[in-house]
């Protein structure tokens, strides 16, 4: 399965650290930049990720709890429930700053930049 | 052990929250708004009780990992708990967190084995985890909309005035839990025509009051809640989400959250982050769990509070 090996590669690198990856585009077929965030005691990692347009995102959740990706003032469309292990994607297509949170436990606020 | 001094100096108060946090069967008598503390034997019933009801909390239906691998055994023995109560309940208040991720399946459990509860009445008011995804509508659906379909709702029962609050819904990032205006006006309407002697018992699945912002264990607009709350001589609030007894007291309001039936978290700052506590000593899981009895005695405005766990 692609993500298991994204995220195997993920784990080994400083958390701080967004891993990139190419994968692609099951739409177009085009190669897109894929990029990582772990949920990991209650925090995005990184609180912050940096993306060019047309960046896929994807958030997998380590906790015991579950998780949600939630987008402040709907700006891109909100994940379900991410139980333990459970990933999300996002593809950010326009430029601009785009800040979300958990909608369970919402002191966990993070953001992506697409320029 | 019994306490029967009317007064009560700051230190004494701050002995009883470190007693109910420590352990169960403590008898909580509630006069004014002042706590009252001493032992209550398991299944004793205070004197010239009118009705009492019980609070259970965070079942957390779904839940399959570490310290309690099967949240539907510890929900039905809380359960078998309430069905062993000597007088039996009017009714059990569940305080959220029904589910562990708002599923269907999760819920039509969770109303499946509270049939089982001898009790007039179970009410419901959601968690956060209880509204994942569809801001409540399959929570609504199953245990009632409330006033409005926005899941708040109050009703009386033998004088008590009791009040049903979603702190669960709207939440912004960065915030705590949150009431929000609309509801607030209404909870404002709700309390106008209602005597100051009344006692009133709030019910809110978050904590309403700071308990630990950096957690998210707080309401961000409670203040305003307390504010139409502080003329009533007697305000028992009960909140859930922490998996743990803490208690404050704030002139006549006192404030009591729940254990879990399902599974305890770190006391405030204990931990690097929240979530289940999962390194508990073997075979120590039931003493972090159990129910609350409530018990309400006529003419004094009292609720007693009894704390008792699976162990």
């Amino acid at each position: 399965m692609r993500w298991r090996s994204t995220i195997a590669a993920a784990t080994l690198l400083p958390l701080a650290i967004a891993a990139q990856t190419t994968a692609s585009s099951a739409t177009s077929g085009k190669p897109a930049m894929t990029y990582q965030v772990d949920i990991r005691q209650f925090h995005f990692r990184p609180a912050q990720l940096v993306v060019p347009v047309g960046a896929k995102v994807t958030w997998t959740n380590h906790d015991e709890e579950p998780h949600t990706v939630t987008s402040a003032g709907a700006q891109f469309k909100d994940s379900p429930a991410l139980d333990t292990d459970d990933s999300y994607s996002a593809v950010f297509t326009k430029p601009g700053t785009y800040a979300y949170f958990c909608s369970v436990h919402p002191f966990m606020t993070a953001t992506i930049v697409v320029h | 052990m019994n306490d029967d001094h009317d007064g009560m100096h700051p230190g004494r108060r701050r002995f009883l929250e470190c007693m109910a946090w420590a352990g169960a069967g403590t008898l909580w008598l509630m006069r004014g708004g002042i706590a009252h503390a001493g032992m209550l034997a398991k299944g004793a019933a205070a004197p010239d009780a009118t009705f009492s009801f019980v609070q259970i909390s965070d079942s957390h239906i779904g839940f399959n990992k570490a310290p309690n691998p099967d949240p539907v055994a510890s929900l039905r023995q809380s359960i078998a708990l309430i069905n062993a109560q000597p007088q039996r309940p009017d009714f059990v208040v569940h305080t959220g967190d029904l589910t562990h991720l708002s599923k269907p399946e999760q819920f039509d459990t969770v109303a499946e084995l509270l049939k089982e509860a001898q009790a007039g009445h179970v009410f419901y008011i959601p968690g956060e985890h209880d509204v994942i995804g569809d801001d409540g509508k399959a929570f609504f659906a199953r245990f009632g909309g409330g006033v409005d379909g926005n899941g708040w709702y109050s009703f009386d029962h033998h004088g008590v005035h009791c009040v049903a609050l979603v702190n669960v819904r709207h939440l912004q990032g960065g915030g705590l839990g949150f009431l929000g205006d609309e509801q607030l006006a209404w909870l404002k309407q709700d309390l106008a025509g209602i005597s100051a002697s009344t006692p009133i018992v709030v019910i809110a699945h978050m904590p309403m009051w700071s308990l630990y912002p950096a957690w998210g264990w707080g309401t961000q607009d409670s203040a305003q809640a307390l504010t139409l709350l502080q003329r009533f001589g007697s305000v028992t609030v009960l909140n859930g989400h922490i998996h743990q007894i803490q208690q404050k007291i704030e002139g006549n309001i006192t404030f009591h959250t729940a254990r879990s039936t399902a599974y305890p978290q770190p006391a405030p700052g204990a931990a690097a982050a929240p979530g289940p506590l999962q390194n508990l000593p073997a075979g120590k899981l039931h003493d972090y769990l159990g129910i609350r009895d409530l018990r309400h005695v006529r003419g004094s405005h009292t609720l007693a509070l009894t704390e008792r766990t699976l162990a």
